[in-house]
């Protein structure tokens, strides 16, 4: 198991320090970077720039010391926003994001499941078809049109809540129910699946030769054995979550890292958008290693699989 | 027993008949008819490719229904809420060419003076009112709902603009499915990109085994391992933007899915006796990865593929969405929400259509790979 | 001897898109205590269904009991509740599954998985459960019972699996253990050892087995009494011995003629030609009759009813029929009928049991 949790972090450097160096060279192709686009700079933030990366230096130079600022955690300055280092605009968002991402996924996944588990026990019901329904609108309708019809129906006809800005509960809201759309419907239908798959293999005939009861068949055989894959379809939950906040916090001017992220795509902040999307490129990868690792420590067939390496 | 009944002339050896216990007793069917069989009885999936042909049919000849121009613009008729013939009587469709709002205030003539004002109309000449409630005088008391009949009031009374026009003036019809015809190509594109690498990569990975395989398993590890949004974005600030720049951004990763499919299909299959006799009859590697392997990963392609398609509409819709998709004049279905969503609040119509639309392709496609998934599994078989 | 179980006249039946299909067409038997029945038939003859439908496993929809009665205890078993029905299962009735490798859940330790019934039916604490199963873990010849209660299934062979699926379905003393092709996923060597293991168990519990196979050395080897199934429908029943000396239908013929003896010096098995009729649509008649080489004119026309051959045998086949011309069984099968006198193939006489 560590062998195999320290092959994986190796992965995830490499993976890191690949998205590293395409970023770096990507910088220096790109029009408007700092070498190119000096009319977009004033002469102050200049003089940081070339102190600080020497940017007089040759490339292979340059590149050097852009890893080495790296390794100590530092993502250069925003061209646009008054030098602020990358690294202090990313922890004043990250937590904004985090709030809204953590609450979208809660109330995903526990919606979803219980979605799920109810159209499996009532296999072939009425309630089975709805769930069906809402798992298909929920992972084929993109969730910026639901953040739209949610903002224009409840926000601007009804008036029931805040359509923008993130001050307090109110607020989160409509966020968070357009954000938590992809991971119920995901989270339903895996779940559904599973559990009819479940329901219908050999142990749980053996349990009921047993004479077990049908709530201890549901869930004490059943729904453990069926929410162990579950953890499997996190990874795509997650990154739904990432795509989810660059369009939900545009829509509801959120600030979050999302609408950063977007406004320094528009406003060609470099820095700010390599800082950036570093950090996602950190977080997908984390995300999947834990949920790897945490897949081993739940499935005892796996753990002794990983034990006996 | 009643023994007299028994006729005691049935007591002699049965005359066998031919083949009796050999019969067939369901027809034969190929595995594509048998899938095809199975799917006709899917309605799901069904629904969906019928929803799917008729949207490709529409993006197609959609444009062409009238005069206006994708990009002919007339700011006289911008903001249009949709009209369409015969259809204006149903209230409740809103299709009837009228703006309407609804104002809470102490009198039914103050609420009809907001609603004047924010149709920006001096006299009622086309405002019609439905007062809902007759207000006493307090605060918010009186309820007047106002349609504003537009297009009489800027003489269009025969021009009907099924979809509306947007704020500048451009023919939302012509403009959603030309939209529509952008995205269906973006996607289509890129998933049969997707296909051909990912079915030659993981085949050659799969058939060859060993060292090929280990290496070419390596670098699709740590291509799995950037997230595609990241790529993406990189890739289309890298390039120009517009479809080619959407199109690579979308297929610079994609394939890694479907070369991992085809690779275990591959890997499961080529053990297997059907394989082994025709390599022992001296058949080549092209013949057999051509003849035996892919045919027998056909299904699971075709299925990936239908997976891959709604993806990459949504990445496109998505990528306009944050601006960094098409740029204008072209129109996506992304772009088209991208422009609706900043009118949302005031004139929804411009959102609505191409919001439909990407959620019955969505919807469609997703159905129908569902559908396709059951279909050609041949554990169902039976 | 006194009866324990006695089933009359049970229909069974699987509603599917293609239609109805008759998987159990009026089965009528009876168990006694601690005997051992087997019930022998192909594929598809409706054994294990008839046998599930004993603890009423049978899934439904889309199977459900037609007709007939189960009656055990002074209880109609078919018309009980799912709620009676659970304190009788495991307790009363435990059943032993064919596959080994797929009816433990994998995910729940296997003390665990044992001690379930116990604390259900026998209303133990925690404390006395384990050490009872770490008892049943012996009784069924698992070596370090205490450690392993605490492993999961994958830590176990197959042959060990299926010793854990035998102390669960023990746990609780059951009157009777319905053994579903207990050996069938299992190696040879291990087949005989599982099934000295229950032959063992059942001389110091007492219980009554009904043993479905479709090896017929297995029936010699564990079986008082054997049914012979068909098409959902039991063709013939007898003693062990009156099956394989004196066998009355062609399909036991057929059964018999193609089992594989180390004594046997012909040349060929004889195979039973054709296979069994889609139960869809069953046909009229004898469902035997279109692979029959001995049918009968009668035989397209009716059903055989039950001809008795003796007080504990009984056969479906016209052939009995006092109309019927004479037919001798194949001279292969014959030979083995001899070849099994010889040897003693079940060599419990019925009078020397106690």
């Amino acid at each position: 198991m560590a062998r195999y949790i320290l092959q994986r972090l190796g992965y995830m450097l490499l993976t890191l320090f690949l998205i590293a160096t395409f970023s770096f060279f990507l910088m220096k192709m790109l029009p408007g970077s700092p070498m190119k686009a000096e009319e977009k700079l004033s002469e102050a933030q200049l003089e940081i720039l070339y102190e600080k990366y020497n940017l007089d230096d040759p490339v292979p130079v340059q590149y050097i010391n852009y890893l080495g600022n790296l390794v100590q955690g530092d993502l250069g300055v925003s061209f646009q926003l008054n030098n602020q280092p990358v690294t202090d605009l990313l922890a004043s968002r990250i937590p904004v994001s985090a709030h809204l991402g953590f609450q979208a996924m809660i109330l995903g996944t526990i919606l979803g499941m219980l979605l799920g588990l109810v159209a499996a026990v009532r296999n072939n019901s009425w309630i089975d078809y709805t769930s069906n329904v809402i798992s298909v609108i929920g992972i084929s309708i993109p969730s910026f049109i639901f953040a739209g019809l949610l903002q224009y129906f409840v926000g601007v006809k009804l008036g029931l809540l805040p359509i923008a800005f993130w001050e307090g509960f109110k607020h989160t809201i409509m966020p968070t129910i357009a954000l938590a759309i992809f991971p119920l419907a995901i989270a339903a239908r895996f779940l559904r699946t599973e559990m009819i798959e479940v329901l219908g293999s050999d142990y749980i005939v053996t349990a009921r030769a047993k004479g077990v009861t049908k709530g201890g068949i549901m869930f004490k055989h059943g729904l453990r054995n069926a929410l162990i894959p579950l953890v499997t379809v996190m990874g795509p939950m997650a990154v739904s979550l990432m795509t989810g906040t660059l369009v939900i916090e545009q829509i509801f001017s959120i600030p979050g890292i999302g609408e950063q992220f977007v406004t320094s795509v528009t406003t060609n902040d470099f820095p700010v958008i390599m800082g950036t999307t570093l950090f996602f490129a950190f977080f997908f990868i984390l995300i999947i290693l834990v949920i790897d690792i945490l897949y081993g420590i739940i499935d005892p067939r796996i753990r002794l699989a990983g034990g006996k390496d | 027993m009643d023994k007299e009944k028994l006729n005691k002339d049935l007591f002699v050896p049965a005359k066998p008949d031919e083949n009796e216990s050999e019969q067939i007793q369901r027809p034969n069917l190929t595995y594509w008819q048998d899938a095809w069989r199975r799917l006709k009885t899917n309605k799901g999936a069904i629904f969906g490719l019928i929803v799917i042909v008729l949207i490709a049919v529409m993006s197609i000849i959609g444009p062409h229904f009238n005069d206006d121009g994708v990009d002919d613009q007339d700011l006289g008729l911008s903001k249009l809420p949709p009209r369409v013939q015969g259809l204006e009587s149903i209230q409740w469709l809103r299709l009837d060419g009228t703006k309407t709002e609804t104002y809470e205030a102490a009198s039914v003539d103050a609420a009809k003076d907001r609603i004047r004002q924010r149709f920006t109309q001096r006299d009622d000449e086309f405002i019609t009112y439905d007062v809902k409630r007759e207000g006493d005088g307090s605060k918010d008391s009186a309820k007047v709902t106002g349609y504003y009949h537009i297009y009489e009031a800027k003489g269009l009374q025969d021009e009907y603009f099924w979809f509306g026009t947007d704020t500048l003036g451009r023919d939302l019809f012509t403009r959603t499915w030309y939209g529509t015809r952008i995205s269906l190509l973006i996607a289509f594109v890129a998933a049969a990109i997707d296909m051909l690498i990912g079915v030659a990569y993981g085949g050659i990975s799969g058939y060859f085994g060993g060292r090929t395989d280990n290496v070419m398993q390596r670098i699709i590890e740590i291509l799995v391992g950037i997230p595609n949004l990241v790529v993406v974005i990189l890739m289309i600030m890298i390039l120009d933007p517009g479809i080619i720049a959407i199109i690579i951004a979308l297929t610079i990763t994609g394939w890694t899915g479907m070369a991992r499919i085809v690779r275990g299909q591959v890997l499961k299959l080529k053990g297997q006796e059907f394989v082994l006799a025709s390599r022992t009859l001296g058949s080549s590697h092209p013949r057999i990865l051509s003849k035996h392997l892919i045919p027998n990963t056909l299904g699971m392609i075709i299925v990936n593929t239908m997976f891959t398609i709604p993806n990459a509409i949504f990445f496109e819709a998505f990528l306009s969405f944050i601006g960094l998709g098409l740029q204008p004049p072209d129109a996506s279905l992304g772009t088209l929400i991208n422009d609706g969503f900043k009118a949302l609040q005031i004139n929804p119509h411009i959102m609505i259509f191409p919001a439909i639309v990407i959620s019955l392709i969505m919807i469609g496609f997703n159905i129908l790979a569902d559908g396709l998934r059951d279909a050609l599994d041949p554990k169902m078989r039976e | 001897m006194e009866k324990i179980l006695e089933v009359n006249d049970l229909h069974i039946s699987f509603d599917t898109y293609g239609g109805e299909v008759k998987a159990v067409r009026g089965v009528t038997f009876d168990l006694k205590k601690g005997e051992t029945l087997a019930i022998v038939g192909e594929s598809g003859s409706g054994k294990s269904v008839t046998t599930r439908a004993l603890a009423r496993l049978i899934p439904s929809p889309p199977g459900r009991i037609k007709q007939g009665e189960i009656l055990f205890d002074g209880k109609d078993l078919a018309k009980l509740k799912e709620k009676e029905m659970q304190q009788i299962r495991g307790k009363d009735i435990s059943t032993i599954f064919q596959d080994p490798m797929t009816s433990l859940n994998p995910t729940m330790k296997i003390g665990n998985q044992i001690m379930e019934g116990l604390i259900k039916h026998q209303k133990m604490s925690r404390a006395q459960a384990k050490s009872r199963a770490i008892e049943l873990l012996e009784l069924v010849g698992l070596p370090n019972p205490t450690e392993r209660i605490n492993q999961y299934p994958h830590q176990f062979s197959g042959g060990q699996r299926q010793r854990v699926v035998i102390a669960i379905a023990l746990a609780c003393n059951p009157k009777i253990l319905i053994a579903d092709e207990p050996t069938t996923a299992l190696d040879v060597t291990i087949q005989a050892q599982i099934l000295e293991l229950m032959k063992d168990i059942q001389k110091k519990t007492e219980s009554s087995i009904i043993f479905i196979t479709h090896d017929l050395g297995v029936v010699a080897n564990v079986a008082d009494r054997v049914a012979v199934m068909y098409a959902g429908k039991i063709v013939e029943i007898g003693t062990v011995d009156e099956i394989f000396y004196n066998p009355k239908h062609p399909y036991t013929w057929g059964l018999l003629g193609s089992m594989p003896t180390l004594d046997s010096t012909e040349d060929s098995l004889i195979a039973i030609p054709g296979s069994p009729p889609d139960m869809l649509k069953p046909p009229k008649g004898d469902a035997f009759a279109p692979r029959n080489e001995y049918a009968l004119e009668i035989d397209k026309e009716m059903e055989p009813p039950m001809f008795k051959v003796s007080d504990t045998h009984y056969a479906a086949t016209w052939l009995l029929h006092e109309y019927a011309p004479d037919i001798e069984p194949p001279e292969a099968v014959k030979r083995r009928m001899k070849g099994f006198a010889q040897t003693g193939a079940g060599e419990s006489k019925e009078g020397e049991r106690p």
